[in-house]
């Protein structure tokens, strides 16, 4: 037994180690002069999509529910994150003290989303849940769009539609603006955070896994019937997994909206969602090493493969359909070995 | 002493009277059997007396505590446990994680023991790995514990299965239809263990079974059900010799 264990614990601290070896590739290939201003631009964007992989894979692969809605916890996190980070901007001065305060407070307001969006919603099954994750995402970037908050003499005001309704005195300024967003948020993010926040929510969602509560999470997804009969409570680690995998992806947000100047809630559409769960799909699902691997390679082969105009988007599709073949999710590894198998005993037939 | 007395217990669908004025005691550490043709409402009473399904009316003594309406969460933790007709296991976890599964609400420690392996965690994980393989070894699984559930012959799933639900400790335990599937040979086996698992852990067992050699061999009393009432009630040996019985399921 003891082997199985240490095997566990080397797959896990191989996870670590995979993500700890790319921050070490990309410092020496930047001593080195070896890293081109697009792949510098690349970097936290692909941290940030890491981070959304893992926790929506808590979700899909872990929890066994179809989100479709990931973008929208992404998009409340960031907004939060930036909104106090230009609020606090004099009273506290230092912009990394701010920056980590921010994260904190983004992946809290996604949790906290995620609990009451997760209430209804962990009600549906399967096609009916992802549809309706798909509507919250949608809500929340379309409110998002249309929502103005200002500040003046200390005290906030939110208002709907347009700038005037704000009502601001002289001296006040506004925050968020509507379908412009938050602009101007000083750039914080950087390529070393990214990756200390991957190997955060490595530790989470790794930890959480491996524990009595994992444990729990993944008997409900398997049955929950059976589940329920040995006394499992069902909404309880549903509601834990979803707000978990909230909070990650507003953390993701906060990082994406500290890396850039402005930010607008129509980056956050269902496009948003789907590119993650591709990523999770063509990972595997339920496979988090597999997860970091399909992010990092489908954010950096657009770019990559740049110069090939032509063959670009041919080849991006070839991949594609390669790595559904071969992820390591455990259903497709079942399925390989069905197929192997079967091509064995033809051959072995046809040799008698 | 009765570890379980049921009174009156009914259920409806629609028009359908499930179960009606349904009656039963079983002493305690008794092998009991509940018997009937197909549709006699058999499953509905073990789904009523696990909280699936909420009695209309009736009461439902369990060890002394009224458990009729409450939560299956609730009833699993007052002491009842049950395997299902058709095998539902957690398939894609491991056979010792199945088991743990089970032992889910004896060995406690919070969410974030769990997610900074705080000292209670390996202390927690170390008496659960312990109390599983334990659990395995009573059942001759434990070279089966790395096995995903799902990759398990039928007849170790249906074990399996027993163990996951002893695991939560109960006062008595509900299998349904645990030879379903089974040859002559496995159903032998399974007669020994049913009642070598009676003997090892001091369990109460309800079970519903249509094997009539595997009820004639180990249930000590039982009770026929047909169109979801009580048809016969009584020592096993003259419940199966009752002409009604005979009539009604057994056939002349």
């Amino acid at each position: 037994m003891n082997s199985v264990k240490r095997k566990k614990l080397i797959d896990n601290l191989f996870t670590y180690g995979l993500v700890v070896f790319c921050w070490i590739a990309v410092q020496a290939l930047s001593a080195t002069g070896h890293m081109t201003n697009q792949i510098n631009g690349l970097l936290v964007p692909i941290c940030m999509y890491v981070i959304l992989a893992v926790s929506l894979n808590l979700t899909v692969g872990i929890s066994g529910e179809l989100s479709l809605g990931h973008a929208g916890f992404m998009c409340v996190g960031a907004f939060s994150g930036s909104f106090f980070t230009k609020l606090m901007a004099e009273a506290i001065p230092s912009l990394q003290a701010r920056f980590i305060i921010a994260l904190v407070i983004g992946a809290l307001t996604a949790a906290f989303f995620g609990v009451i969006i997760g209430i209804p919603v962990l009600r549906l099954r399967g096609d009916y849940l992802a549809i309706v994750t798909l509507a919250f995402g949608e809500i929340i970037k379309n409110v998002m769009n249309v929502i103005y908050v200002g500040v003046d003499n200390g005290m906030l005001r939110i208002a709907m539609e347009k700038k005037a309704n704000l009502n601001l005195s002289e001296n006040g300024r506004v925050i968020i603006e509507g379908a412009m967003g938050i602009t101007k948020t000083p750039k914080a993010s950087t390529f070393t955070i990214g990756i200390v926040l991957v190997l955060i929510t490595l530790f989470i969602v790794q930890n959480l896994i491996n524990s009595r509560t994992g444990r729990a999470i993944m008997a409900i997804r398997d049955n929950r019937i059976a589940a329920e009969s040995v006394g499992l409570n069902i909404t309880k680690y549903k509601l834990l997994a979803f707000s978990v995998s909230a909070s990650l992806a507003g953390m993701a947000g906060v990082l994406y909206s500290h890396n850039l100047a402005s930010l607008a809630a129509e980056k956050f559409d269902y496009n948003m969602s789907i590119l993650i769960l591709v990523y999770v799909v063509l990972g595997g699902i339920g496979n988090i090493r597999g997860s970091i691997i399909s992010a990092i390679v489908l954010t950096l082969l657009p770019e990559l493969l740049r110069g090939m105009n032509n063959y670009r988007m041919l080849i991006y599709a070839i991949v594609l359909i390669i790595m559904m073949i071969a992820n390591s999710a455990p259903s497709a590894i079942a399925a390989r070995e069905r197929l192997l198998e079967k091509f064995q005993r033809k051959n072995t037939k046809e040799a008698a | 002493m009765n570890i379980l007395e049921v009174n009156r217990l009914s259920i409806a669908f629609g028009g359908l009277k499930a179960v009606d004025n349904f009656n039963i005691e079983i002493k305690k550490g008794q092998l009991y059997g509940l018997i009937g043709p197909n549709g006699a409402g058999k499953t509905t009473v073990f789904n009523l007396l696990t909280g699936v399904y909420k009695p209309d009316a009736g009461i439902i003594m369990l060890d002394g505590v009224n458990v009729a309406g409450k939560r299956t969460i609730s009833i699993c933790q007052a002491g009842i446990a049950r395997t299902f007709q058709n095998i539902r296991l957690f398939t894609e976890m491991s056979v010792l994680d199945n088991v743990k599964v089970g032992l889910h609400n004896h060995h406690r420690y919070g969410i974030a023991t769990g997610l900074f392996r705080l000292p209670g965690y390996f202390r927690a994980e170390k008496e659960m790995d312990e109390r599983a393989m334990e659990l395995l070894k009573v059942f001759d699984m434990e070279q089966y514990f790395d096995y995903k559930a799902a990759n398990l012959p039928y007849g170790q799933q249906r074990k399996l299965e027993i163990a996951r639900a002893l695991a939560t400790e109960p006062k008595l335990l509900l299998l349904d239809e645990p030879a379903a599937g089974m040859n002559p040979n496995e159903t032998t086996e399974l007669m020994e263990m049913i009642r070598f698992v009676r003997d090892t852990f001091d369990m109460t067992i309800l079970l519903i079974e249509h094997d009539m050699k595997l009820v004639s061999g180990i249930c000590e009393a039982l009770t026929v059900l047909n169109f979801g009432q009580v048809l016969c009630q009584g020592e096993t040996a003259e419940v199966l010799n009752d002409p009604e019985v005979i009539k009604a399921y057994l056939g002349e």
